[in-house]
């Protein structure tokens, strides 16, 4: 059960079986569904995705060992009011962190107006400096956004990571909406869901907005894949698919005169943007790693060129930086004019001497982080770390107090799971995906809700025990009075459908959606 | 002085090749030491190059070559008009500040024992400048300088262990030692006419470092001879490490092994590599 204080995101705050008023309807489902049906139609939904072939391996383990990604069947919601909120804060964030890379490319006005110390930019890895002086067609950087968010009261989401680079995880947010659909078609009847089927039709035409001008009006797209032995492959053949455009690997494509080609059956065609999935270090041997066949040769010439629009742009990962996150609220303010309407978790500059002195004080509460770290290494979680871990941060923390930022452990939400022992509360995390186009920002209502599926676990991470769930966003009020029959008319409008060969396109394909942790871009979470 | 360059790159391949794609950094600007008279690329077969400048301000070409091929021969001749200034740099495109300078690569982490030699270096005292200097001689003095050596392979770490590298392992070190030290530094390609040698032709082009320094800006230092820069040099690109500057990444699609042969030539006159 979950620890007196934690908001529970169905059942509120008093810990007890009944659920916040506006989801009374919820509530009434998970207890009148005998565990056993939901148990069924959760096995039901898994047997599916194995099917589909979204399927991980975890590193270490042999090779028949794929897993799936569990799924859990009781959803997630969000109340209309709620979403809203929630997006203005995230197209805020999604359009100053495109003004910053903008910025930072360009005349690096934030560093000269005091706003960012320059060593975190000019000296940060993630910096491409070779690229300075180059503007990505209309201006955009950050094409695809996942934000990840906790939550730890009814209006009260921090953002914890802004994954800027190449975020992953969309497929789940669109199978785990089909399983729904079919398993508990009921839920849509109670309840107005928004649809997010869209979302490869968003994307799509976000991708055919940021084309080089002079493309013409059919701007050529086509996704990018390392290739099948990829973590993420499903998820590269399946936005192909469903835009109905060409995946490709870098074989498939070579650069002439700085312009990009693609090879077909009928000749040679000129691709306008590349929907890449290949990190900015494997992306053109000829300007990052040499040893990269993943890479197309002169990708990045053509990009300079302004000959082709890689989404999404290189370099991106300056903007998502820890280092820079903590300057994020600063960041926002800068270019929006505004205070920043969703928060980052608090966080202390070990840089400062008075957070560093804080966080040396403190140190059995916080959660310390390596700004340069990645994938938990290099963390401290105060509160369950042991006297002689604490002591040897200590020592690295007073040695190079630079490298360190502190957060407070938080009481993450919980959202009732299915569970061994019947539903019972887990917390979760939230990444909504946010697409930044030519003509403005799009959200598709939805996302990713992962959950840690141990028991008191903080940690959403696949390979560490997470399951993911639907994560739905009503278009309105719930309709408190519906019984869990009938009425099914009046959904008319909103009825959904996984439209366009999405699922009969997949049929066959078992590839490795492998090593998660990386590829949902889980960092082990060090929030409490 | 008055010097002619001619540097030219052989590739023999043994199996035609279906496209060759080349970055290459061949082409010099002019600052207030160099001015650049005369330069041009030759491609001996049909090619297209594109001309850019990248993020460090680099002039850039990008070569395009459509295959069957098995040979081709790049030609880069050029006649530049060089000043004495002591190895300080002035009137060269900066699109950069110095601080970004300080970023450590893969090819440029110093590695402990190098560390430990930037710190002797930096604890004799002394104005940065005077820690610069010291650091090229002292460099120079414990480094063995290979001119024959494949260039480019080592990281600073490791030449610096072994004592010994060619021209651009060595430019590496400095940079490497120089950042630690707390300079920003970064690697320059370039060419150099060496008078004991005359207008002999060399097997790679030069390389070297610059530091930058409070209140003097950019100044060269070439730590395979202990010395800083002056008439004899062109500068030709500068980037982080040998990665960034060097004067010719390539790809090819098609089997087989490549043959590589550079030949350069820096003299006072007009003659051409034969």
């Amino acid at each position: 059960m979950a620890n007196i204080g934690t908001f529970d995101e169905i059942r509120g705050n008093d810990g007890g079986d009944a659920a916040r008023p506006e989801f009374g309807a919820l509530g009434r489902w998970i207890t009148d569904t005998p565990p056993a049906e939901l148990d069924r139609r959760q096995k039901a939904a898994e047997a599916a995705f194995r099917q589909l072939g979204i399927t991980f391996a975890v590193y270490g383990e042999e090779e028949s060992s794929e897993r799936i990604i569990p799924f859990d069947i009781v959803p997630r919601v969000f109340t209309a009011p709620e979403w809203d909120r929630l997006s203005e804060g995230l197209v805020q964030r999604v359009q100053a962190i495109n003004a910053f890379l903008s910025d930072v490319y360009g005349e690096r006005r934030i560093i000269a107006d005091g706003i960012v110390p320059p060593e975190l930019v000019l000296n940060n890895p993630q910096f491409l400096p070779t690229l300075a002086g180059t503007q990505p067609p209309h201006g955009i950087f950050a094409h695809i956004c996942g934000i990840d968010l906790v939550r730890t009261g009814p209006d009260e989401f921090y953002v914890l990571e802004d994954n800027a680079r190449t975020p992953s995880g969309v497929s789940y947010m669109l199978e785990n909406r089909e399983a729904m659909l079919r398993l508990c078609p009921e839920l849509f009847e109670m309840f107005a869901v928004r649809p997010v089927d869209t979302y490869p039709d968003l994307l799509h035409e976000t991708l055919r907005s940021v084309a080089p001008r002079g493309s013409g009006n059919s701007p050529v797209c086509v996704v990018l894949t390392p290739g099948h032995f990829n973590s993420a492959f499903y998820e590269h053949s399946f936005l192909a698919d469903s835009m109905g455009v060409e995946l490709v690997e870098a074989a498939d494509l070579h650069v002439d005169d700085d312009v990009v080609w693609m090879r077909t059956i009928e000749g040679p065609v000129r691709v306008d943007v590349i929907y890449r999935r290949i990190d900015d270090e494997y992306i053109d041997p000829l300007v990052f790693n040499p040893d990269s066949v993943l890479g197309v040769p002169g990708l990045i010439a053509a990009y300079m060129a302004g000959n082709v629009t890689l989404v999404n742009a290189p370099g991106t990962g300056v903007a998502d930086d820890k280092a820079i996150y903590s300057y994020m609220p600063e960041i926002v303010k800068y270019y929006s004019g505004g205070e920043a309407k969703l928060p980052n978790v608090e966080t202390y500059r070990c840089r400062e001497p008075q957070a560093l002195r804080y966080t040396l004080d403190n140190l059995e509460k916080l959660v310390v982080k390596l700004v340069d770290g990645s994938g938990g290494y290099g963390m401290l979680v105060g509160p369950t770390a042991s006297k002689a871990e604490i002591e040897t941060f200590r020592a690295a923390l007073i040695a190079q107090p630079h490298r360190y930022i502190a957060q407070p452990t938080l009481a993450l939400s919980t959202v009732p799971t299915l569970t061994e022992s019947g539903v019972a509360p887990r917390h979760v995390d939230f990444r909504p995906f946010i697409l930044s186009g030519a003509n403005g920002v799009q959200i598709v209502p939805g996302g990713l809700t992962r959950v840690a599926l141990r028991e008191g676990s903080l940690v959403v991470n696949s390979s560490q025990g997470g399951g993911t769930k639907d994560s739905m966003i009503l278009a309105g009020p719930a309709r408190q009075s519906m019984g869990s029959g009938g009425m099914s008319q009046s959904m008319g409008g909103m009825s959904q459908s996984m439209g366009g060969g999405m699922s009969q396109s997949m049929g066959g394909m078992n590839q490795s959606l492998g090593g998660t942790s990386q590829s949902l871009g889980g960092t082990t979470r060090g929030i409490a | 002085m008055r010097l002619f360059i001619d540097h030219r790159t052989d590739y023999r391949f043994s199996e035609p090749q279906a496209r060759i794609v080349q970055l290459l950094r061949l082409t010099p600007t002019s600052n207030e030491g160099q001015n650049i008279i005369d330069w041009r690329i030759d491609v001996d077969c049909n090619a297209r190059l594109r001309r850019a400048r990248d993020g460090f301000g680099n002039e850039t070409h990008m070569l395009y070559i459509d295959g069957p091929i098995d040979r081709v021969t790049l030609s880069v001749t050029g006649e530049v008009l060089t000043d004495d200034r002591a190895g300080m740099l002035s009137g060269a495109v900066e699109p950069l500040p110095p601080m970004l300078y300080l970023q450590t690569t893969p090819a440029t982490r110093p590695g402990a024992a190098l560390d430990d030699f930037a710190e002797q270096v930096k604890a004799a005292g002394g104005s940065a400048l005077s820690r610069a200097h010291r650091l090229n001689e002292a460099l120079a003095d414990r480094m063995t300088f290979d001119p024959g050596r494949h260039a480019g392979a080592r990281d600073a770490a490791s030449t610096f262990a072994e004592g010994h590298g060619a021209c651009q392992d060595l430019a590496q070190v400095l940079v490497a030692a120089a950042r630690a030290m707390g300079l920003p530094a970064r690697y320059i390609s370039g060419h150099r006419f060496s008078d004991v040698e005359g207008s002999k032709v060399q097997e790679a082009t030069h390389a070297w470092a610059e530091v930058h320094v409070e209140d003097y800006g950019w100044i060269g230092f070439d730590p395979s001879t202990g010395r800083c820069p002056d008439d004899r040099y062109v500068r030709v690109a500068a980037a982080l490490d040998f990665r960034g500057a060097a004067p010719l990444s390539g790809t090819r699609t098609g089997g087989g092994f490549e043959e590589l042969e550079v030949g350069v030539r820096v003299g006072t006159s007009q003659a051409v590599v034969q």
